[in-house]
């Protein structure tokens, strides 16, 4: 009997390879005009993204390399928020690459590209070790770019320690995968849930302990990719470190590749072992207290920040354990309305983020101090910053709403619809009173730009990408208040196809 | 045309708002010209709606009812009956008078407060016209920026504290009622099978009992905090006080009254039970809030704050009327609702006049402003009179109702609020006289100007509306009328049921009103006023 291989279907893996030939022509582009390429690199790798984009969108659904790599609308979904929020990210740097990183753009801007192609691999993988792999090719990019800037003490450490971390991290997650992989025998995640449910019907529901270290170990890995508490001291610090874009770009792409990381291992592949009531094996109260730590500290540790990238990178970790909710909510709902949460929350952060990066621009601080008075001069920006943050507040009628909303209804349904799910309640209990607290330090910041009494020294004028940004952000924002239907109908059917 | 005339109004502010944008912040005058034009257009599309209302007809008119998000049952369902019907032009009318009152106080950001006054007025008109409870809260929850900046910007010296306290106070409110709604569209699912948060479909579905006292208590902490009942009032003096004349005119005139519709509207016909369940604790927390309110009003040095902490007692007053669960009572409610929109907007109006003038509002830098301006004396005095509530005036129609409707219900309540009518006397003439009356002491108060035409042209509708509802009331009362039956039918089932069921409560309280009912007391309550 001749072996037969499986079909490669190169054609599912298109975009990929396309940003990862386009972030080698990035850097090559900048080495071959002899670092003075100026802006023309930045938009080069803008308009890589656009193309990749494209070639997305007629790529279509399908598997290759037999079942490690599959195309499917989940996939894609998150495909669509990695590109975006890396062309944001992208966007919005341009003031810090003409006058800080002069003589590295290349670099910086192709890290960005080859990160942005980790998470996409990360969102096609169905096989643990891609999975794996994807997310390395994600976070080593990152570990340089947080980096970035060699001269300053703050970007250096928060570089090393979010190497540091992301190594320790790495190996939980590998170390957990060993364990799966001793288990079920296989890498497949698919194949794993059905070794694994047949393990269990053999032994009589108990698996052992086995199952409940590799559960751990990997949320824990997870959970330190997601910065959810008690796994999230890292992040204030780098995000404080690292250049504004980058850690805008840490806190929407690879936070969304650490989600898609959860759905693939948690959601699908130890789906059998999400169980409400508690038993040692399940996960879902785990999950379930990660996310109310999330939201607790989150939210009651931005209160006190005066540096708005530490506020953001709080409120971050805050929004990850909303996000959780919709995780823990395992119904119809649930991944839609996290499907739906991560797509807003690209647009609300990404967009606060652009101008708090033109505000360090023009400035040189980040202290929430420096935007006193803003509404004064620059009208516009501080119109759209009170947006973006009454957005990640939940103000109705802005898209942070809905998407609120979605995972609370997700938490709810999932509560009512048996006895044991009632815990869920808490969940929403908390994740409710915790808003009241984020509307808090989010008006802190719009009082302080709209309610002082001078105006401010400064008068902000963004570069044409960052209000290219801006702008999308806003029309994000906004349109998605006024019609989620669109992009509901797409989150909606993400359950279905991650079931099957 | 006519299913279309709500989505006009409720967004024709909003278009406004829009074209606002496009003036340059330095023609001030056109700002506010535009604002007053849209304002008062919408205020004449208010009117038509008024004009186009069938008095006679129950339930929803000018209906409209569109898909928005499909997927999820939530639909663009709009929709008057008599009660909203006056809430809506009360807003418009307010609305314009606010953005000329405001013609020379604010000075600073003028672009920025229009366009807040604008889509404040959507979202005010939007809570009144949804029929649908996810569109409700849209709309109730889109008021709160604009009054989050237009205290927190154009306010007095406590503007920051105020404002904030204004935001996190509401939004803990909304946030249970967020829980209380999604509880409610999932229940309805799961009896229907169908997803929708239409008010008209969920009110025809049975809430079980257990269910229904968590969500009404959720609802009705939501209300009780904007309306705001004892002992959820603590922000109230706080916002009123700091924000601008146009601020506290549309928080007392039109957002409170958002909390009582939403029990005459959500509270009562969707959860009849609890209603009469929570009936009690309601009605006292009422009664204290009336006569606490007064007292506290009594001793206050600063006129506005005294008008504010009137406020408390008199949105007891509504409250105690709505939870008298009979019609006079009920209606005395709506009535109230409209009457206190008008007499306290119009005192808060004249506070801010005299501030502008002064750049005080203590009562004791005050007194004999008879001679200086005497104009205003006589609108003051007019506004004062209606808000205690003397015959003739619209105040006496509603209060009058509402002890009628609570000594029915229950004498011992009824007695207690009367006495809550002859402490407003006590406060507010009390002030008035020492205001107003006396000789002069400040000398700076000697060459105070009059009111100008503008300010009297503010005035005077609020005269004509304080004379018209306290004389003639029927035109009101008709329209009201139908509505209210509808919510009292519903709940009378609910008590009658109750009542099978041997539940005391219920049951001593029909007792109760059966046999007070049968007593005359008209007299004496016209007494006590």
């Amino acid at each position: 009997m001749e072996a037969q291989l499986p079909p490669y279907s190169i054609k599912m893996m298109l975009p990929e390879l396309f940003l990862f030939v386009w972030a080698l022509v990035v850097i090559t582009f900048d080495l071959l005009t002899r670092r003075k390429s100026g802006s023309a690199v930045g938009y080069l790798a803008m308009l890589g993204l656009v193309i990749c984009g494209g070639i997305l969108s007629i790529t279509g659904y399908g598997r290759g390399f037999g079942m490690m790599f599959i195309n499917d609308p989940v996939a894609v979904f998150f495909k669509v928020i990695f590109l975006g929020a890396a062309f944001m990210a992208i966007g919005s740097s341009f003031g810090i690459t003409n006058r800080k990183i002069v003589n590295h753009r290349g670099e910086y801007f192709g890290l960005i590209l080859l990160s942005t192609v980790g998470m996409m691999f990360l969102a096609s993988s169905q096989e643990l070790l891609s999975l794996y792999i994807g997310l390395e090719l994600t976070t080593i990019p990152l570990f340089v770019l947080a980096g970035f800037f060699k001269d300053d003490r703050k970007s250096v450490e928060s570089g090393i320690k979010y190497m540091i971390m992301g190594a320790l991290s790495s190996a939980l997650l590998l170390y957990g995968i060993s364990f799966l992989y001793g288990l079920s025998g296989t890498t497949d995640i698919v194949q794993m849930k059905i070794n694994l449910a047949v393990t269990q019907l053999a032994n009589e529901g108990d698996i052992g302990v086995i199952l409940i270290l590799a559960t751990v170990t990997i949320l824990a890995g997870i959970g330190f990719k997601l910065a959810l508490p008690p796994f999230h001291q890292w992040a204030p610090d780098v995000y404080e470190g690292s250049p504004t874009p980058i850690a805008a770009f840490l806190s929407v792409g690879s936070k969304a590749a650490g989600i898609v990381a959860f759905v693939k291992i948690m959601m699908l592949g130890l789906e059998a072992f999400y169980d409400p009531v508690m038993k040692p094996n399940d996960w879902g109260i785990l999950v379930g207290v990660l996310a109310i730590a999330a939201m607790v500290w989150g939210n009651v540790a931005a209160v006190r920040q005066s540096n708005i990238k530490r506020m953001l990178a709080f409120s971050s970790i805050a929004q990850a354990g909303y996000i959780m909710i919709g995780m823990v909510a395992m119904n119809q709902y649930g991944l839609a309305a996290v499907g739906f949460y991560t797509f807003v929350y690209m647009f609300a952060n990404m967009g606060a983020f652009a101008i708090v990066t033109v505000v360090e621009d023009q400035t040189g601080s980040c202290k929430i101090s420096s935007y006193a008075g803003l509404s004064r001069t620059s009208p516009f920006l501080s119109a759209a910053l009170a947006v973006f943050l009454l957005s990640l507040a939940g103000i109705p009628p802005l898209a942070g709403f809905f998407a609120k909303y979605y995972v609370f209804a997700a938490a709810i349904a999932m509560a009512g619809s048996s006895n044991g799910h009632t815990w869920l309640y808490w969940l929403v209990g908390v994740g409710l009173l915790t808003t009241v607290f984020a509307l808090y330090y989010y008006a802190n910041v719009i009082k302080t730009a709209y309610f002082a009494r001078e105006a401010s020294p400064y008068r902000l004028r963004p570069l044409r990408p960052a209000l290219l940004v801006i702008a999308i952000g806003l029309l994000g924002v906004l349109i998605f208040g006024v019609v989620p239907e669109t992009i509901v109908d797409f989150a909606r059917d993400l359950p279905y196809y991650i079931a099957h | 045309m006519e299913h279309l005339i709500l989505p006009l109004v409720i967004f024709f502010p909003s278009i406004g708002a829009l074209l606002l944008l496009l003036v340059p912040e330095r023609q001030a005058d056109t700002i506010r010209g535009v604002s007053l034009i849209v304002s008062f257009v919408t205020m004449l599309l208010s009117f038509a709606v008024y004009y186009w209302f069938d008095p006679v007809a129950s339930g929803m008119q000018f209906e409209l009812n569109q898909l928005w998000i499909a997927s999820v049952g939530i639909n663009f369902h709009l929709g008057i009956d008599g009660i909203s019907l006056l809430l809506i032009v009360l807003t418009t009318i307010l609305t314009v008078l606010c953005i000329l009152s405001s013609w020379r106080s604010v000075t600073k950001g003028v672009k920025g407060f229009h366009i807040s006054m604008l889509v404040l007025a959507t979202g005010m008109i939007g809570v009144f016209c949804a029929l649908d409870l996810f569109l409700f809260y849209i709309f109730w929850e889109v008021m709160l920026i604009p009054m989050y900046f237009i205290i927190g910007i154009w306010g007095g010296p406590r503007k920051i504290y105020a404002a904030i306290k204004f935001v996190l106070f509401t939004m803990i409110g909304s946030l249970l009622m967020l829980v209380a709604l999604i509880y409610i569209y999932f229940e309805f699912h799961s009896l229907t099978g169908e997803y929708s948060f239409d008010l008209l479909q969920i009110m025809s579905m049975q809430v079980p009992y257990q269910a229904q006292l968590w969500l009404f208590a959720a609802f009705a902490l939501a209300f009780a905090i904007k309306v705001p009942l004892f002992p959820f009032h603590t922000w109230l003096p706080d916002a009123h006080v700091e924000a601008p004349t146009a601020g506290s005119v549309i928080l007392a005139g039109v957002l409170l009254k958002m909390g009582t519709y939403g029990f005459i509207r959500i509270c009562m016909p969707l959860f009849p039970e609890a209603t009469i369940a929570y009936l009690p604790y309601i009605c006292i927390l009422s009664i204290i809030a009336i006569i606490y309110g007064a007292l506290v009003s009594m001793v206050q040095k600063d006129i506005k704050s005294l008008v504010a902490f009137s406020s408390v007692s008199h949105m007891g007053f509504v409250m105690l009327g709505l939870f008298a669960l009979n019609q006079n009572g009920v209606e005395g409610s709506v009535m109230q609702m409209i009457n206190h929109g008008v007499s306290t907007g119009a005192l808060f109006l004249l506070v801010g006049m005299i501030y502008e003038r002064r750049h005080t509002r203590m009562i004791a830098d005050f007194g004999g402003l008879a001679k200086v301006m005497p104009a205003f004396s006589v609108f003051f005095m007019i506004v004062t009179l209606s808000s205690i509530g003397l015959p003739l005036t619209n105040g006496f129609v509603g209060e009058f109702l509402i002890l009628l409707g609570a000594f029915k219900a229950n004498v011992v309540y009824g007695i207690v609020a009367a006495s809550g009518v002859i402490l407003a006397a006590c406060y507010m003439l009390w002030m008035y006289q020492r205001v107003v009356f006396g000789k002069v002491t400040n000398a700076q108060n000697e060459k105070l100007s009059d009111l100008s035409p503008r300010e009297k042209l503010i005035l005077v509708p609020i005269v004509v509306l304080i004379f018209w509802i306290g004389i003639y009331p029927k035109p009101f009362f008709e329209r009201i009328e139908p509505a209210v039956k509808d919510v009292l039918t519903k709940i009378n089932g609910a008590r009658l049921s109750s009542a099978d069921d041997g539940q005391d409560a219920a049951q001593m309280f029909i007792d109760e009103s059966k046999e007070i009912s049968t007593v005359v007391i008209d007299e004496g309550v016209t007494a006590d006023e």
